[in-house]
């Protein structure tokens, strides 16, 4: 029981950090009808910004300059690299996206794959091959509940991802640019007609999506202090398997698809070897799709759905 | 191959230069004779060349790769080529033209299997002897000649069929896995299966049998993605295909009897470039035919409009088992190939890379077209071999050739265009052969 408590802790950290990528793909997948392939990197940018600020502020505040608490880092960090990562989505967006609106959907996919390469190549130019490491900007507490044992870490980026996804429940449903969002998700050929501008509007959604990529990449930071140029690949494709099968497009399924992906995962290898962890968790998936084939929220096909 | 790219017969030179309408009108015997003269020059006094001009060996992809490498060597390097291949080239193509579109003339009218054979045959000895020279050549041509293989049978699906499938690489697996089983198993030495079974004198014989194996274990394994497209399409089944690539690697991991993650090696070396250049070749004219025939209309027919397909009494169920099949069928004997070339595979191979790697040539070349993917199989998997010397720059400009190839075409470079191998055999020296 207790170790099955123990799973759970471990499964909803892993899961979050597939809710917050699938987040991305699946918002911008309901405005502009097509997959942002090049996320998973936007990710793996998110976390060497992430990297940068936070090592940044590090020395700032060794030097004695200014002295700040691990925990303003990391909030500094959050909302600098979220802001900067914001404008790499727009870049990729405005190179990779706007000129291929009318294209078929297939070579959007392209491009999306084909800036993610770029990103990881000009990742390793830049950086070099070796890895580096996070900084560890807060102290790791244990806590043992009932012999549970839960680190404060953990709880953080549980609570900081649920506290990220209902801000952006609110920012769709509340306000003016969430009802655009929502409208163009609605009917894009018509919406535009009325008004509401289409290219602010995509620019918005792939910054927002960055954001939330660049805040999953700081969590991940913290949890795995290791990055590589490479990690969004694994990361992306998996947070995409996840917004698909939340039914596309829909936030809501997006984000229990990627909690049920990441707790199957971990009670794949909690169960069996954990070498069948992907073998055991992409047939599951596919069973799914093959019962649902349209995922838990998604609107059945229509013609307007083609690729 | 260059012939290939050349001009298309039905136009006539369009272009004011002198050089083109000197050239204009040389068919595609024509062209090949003056290449296989290009390579014999190669052969015969491409070292001495080399040496004369004090370059250390002969330029292995035109001159591309030490140009990179060593630029101060360019002039050098350009005059090789210049004397090589492109004076050569252009002085016999223009000197044969009256004689070489005479022979086409008489070619093309006997049955049509025997032009196509004779292009061929001349088009291997391009290849042959161009490969003669460095076995970096040989290797980068198997290699070439199986991602036209793999395109095309891509193409079927992404293109012809208007699904957007991720699993090609793990149809590769599946052949590579399963022919490596049976030549490993039956006719080599090796620790884990154990002494040869078979002699290995029979092995070169059968290795055809292999790779069919090959094939038909991928083609069943597309049952599994080919079931579920009956009920859905696009993004779900994009999904389904990728969650298969990611199975069969997984799987493929976890078999320790043909050495899990770490691979099986000590293929025996059956896949010389005779085989190689004829299972292309074969691969080639079937999916040509293939999607010329009913079945190629009905696989257009489901992909601009599935319900008005099923409405006009085409069978769509059986349209897309058999296309997910026979597309697979090839990718499985093209990763059997793939296998004997490298004598090596493991599991990561055939990972979200390959698949990158694939879906670029598909949509580089162009999609619904034999022609385009047999373009951007070649012109890719060339590029990336002469851009080796940059290094990791090389995954800069690439993908940027690829973005810049979608914003301006989108859909590829030659899209929706038939290959008509009689008409590219035919004589050109007459303004309008066309019908």
């Amino acid at each position: 029981m207790v170790f099955f408590l123990q799973n759970i802790i471990n499964a909803l950290q892993w899961g979050s950090f597939y809710a917050m990528i699938a987040l991305g793909y699946s918002m911008v997948y309901s405005i502009l009808m097509l997959f942002n392939f090049a996320h998973g990197d936007i990710f793996m940018v998110g976390a060497y910004i992430g990297f940068g600020v936070a090592t940044g502020l590090v020395t700032l505040s060794a030097t004695g300059f200014i002295a700040l608490p691990g925990w303003v880092i990391l909030v500094l960090t959050i909302l600098l690299s979220m802001f900067l990562t914001s404008f790499v989505g727009m870049i990729v967006e405005r190179v990779g996206y706007r000129p291929l609106r009318d294209a078929p959907r297939a070579s959007a996919a392209i491009t999306g794959l084909m800036i993610g390469i770029i990103l990881e190549t000009g990742n390793l130019a830049l950086m070099g091959a070796r890895r580096v490491s996070f900084p560890p900007l807060i102290e790791s507490v244990t806590y043992n509940i009932g012999g549970v044992f839960v680190t404060n870490k953990k709880i953080l980026i549980v609570v900081v991802s649920l506290a990220f996804m209902l801000a952006l429940h609110l920012f769709v449903q509340r306000t003016r640019y969430g009802m655009a969002m929502r409208a163009m998700a609605f009917d894009f050929v018509v919406v535009p007609l009325m008004g509401v501008p289409v290219n602010t509007i995509a620019r918005l959604t792939f910054a927002i999506g960055s954001a939330l990529a660049a805040v999953a990449g700081i969590l991940f930071g913290l949890a795995y202090p290791v990055l590589d140029p490479y990690m969004g690949i694994v990361f992306g494709w998996k947070a995409f398997v996840a917004a698909i099968l939340g039914g596309r497009g829909s936030i809501m399924g997006a984000t229990l698809a990627g909690f049920l992906l990441g707790f199957i995962e971990i009670f794949v290898a909690m169960i069996f070897p954990s070498t069948l962890r992907d073998l055991i968790a992409y047939s599951i998936i596919l069973l799914i799709l093959v019962f649902r084939p349209h995922g838990f929220f998604g609107e059945p096909y229509s013609a307007r759905l083609r690729l | 191959m260059e012939a290939n790219r050349d001009k298309s017969p039905s136009h006539p030179p369009r272009g004011k230069g002198a050089l083109r309408r000197a050239c204009g009108r040389v068919p595609l015997l024509g062209w090949l004779l003056a290449i296989l003269c290009a390579v014999l020059l190669e052969h015969y006094l491409g070292k001495a060349l080399a040496d004369l001009l004090g370059l250390r060996k002969i330029p292995v992809l035109l001159g591309v790769v030490t140009i990179l490498k060593k630029p101060l060597l360019m002039p050098k390097t350009v005059l090789f080529v210049f004397l090589i291949y492109a004076l050569p080239i252009g002085l016999t193509a223009r000197l044969i033209r009256e004689p070489a579109n005479w022979l086409a003339e008489r070619l093309m009218r006997m049955p049509v299997l025997i032009p196509a054979a004779v292009h061929l045959a001349i088009l291997y000895a391009i290849l042959h002897i161009w490969g003669d020279v460095s076995a970096y050549r040989v290797l980068t041509l198997k290699l070439t000649l199986i991602a036209v293989m793999l395109t095309l049978s891509l193409n079927v699906i992404n293109g012809y069929m208007g699904e957007f499938s991720c699993s090609h690489p793990g149809f590769m697996a599946l052949g590579a896995y399963a022919t490596s089983v049976f030549t490993v198993g039956l006719f080599a030495t090796d620790k884990i299966f154990g002494p040869a079974l078979l002699p290995e004198a029979l092995g070169v014989y059968l290795f055809p049998v292999a790779l069919f194996l090959g094939g038909m274990v991928a083609a069943l394994g597309a049952l599994v993605i080919a079931i579920p497209s009956f009920r859905t399409r696009g993004d779900y089944l994009a999904i389904i295909s990728l969650a298969f690539l990611f199975i069969v690697k997984s799987m493929i991991e976890n078999l320790e009897f043909v050495g899990g993650p770490r691979g099986l090696s000590s293929q025996p070396d059956y896949a010389s470039l005779p085989m190689v250049f004829s299972a292309c070749a074969l691969c080639v004219w079937i999916i040509n035919n293939f999607v010329r025939s009913t079945i190629g209309k009905a696989l257009n027919a489901v992909r601009d409009d599935e319900m008005a397909a099923d409405a006009m009494t085409v069978n769509t169920r059986r349209t897309k088992m058999v296309a997910f099949m026979f597309a697979a069928f090839w990718a499985g004997v093209a990763g059997g190939l793939f296998a004997h070339v490298l004598r090596y595979v493991n599991p990561a191979t055939f990972g979200i890379q390959k698949l990158a790697e694939v879906l670029a040539m598909v949509y580089f070349g162009g999609l619904n077209s034999v022609y385009g993917s047999i373009v951007g199989a070649v012109s890719l998997s060339m590029l990336s071999e002469a851009l080796r010397p940059l290094e990791i720059f090389k995954w800069i400009i690439i993908p940027l050739l690829l973005i810049l190839v979608m914003i301006f075409r989108p859909t590829g470079l030659i899209a929706f265009k038939e290959f008509d191998g009689r008409r590219l055999m035919q004589p050109r020296n007459r303004p309008d052969n066309e019908v």
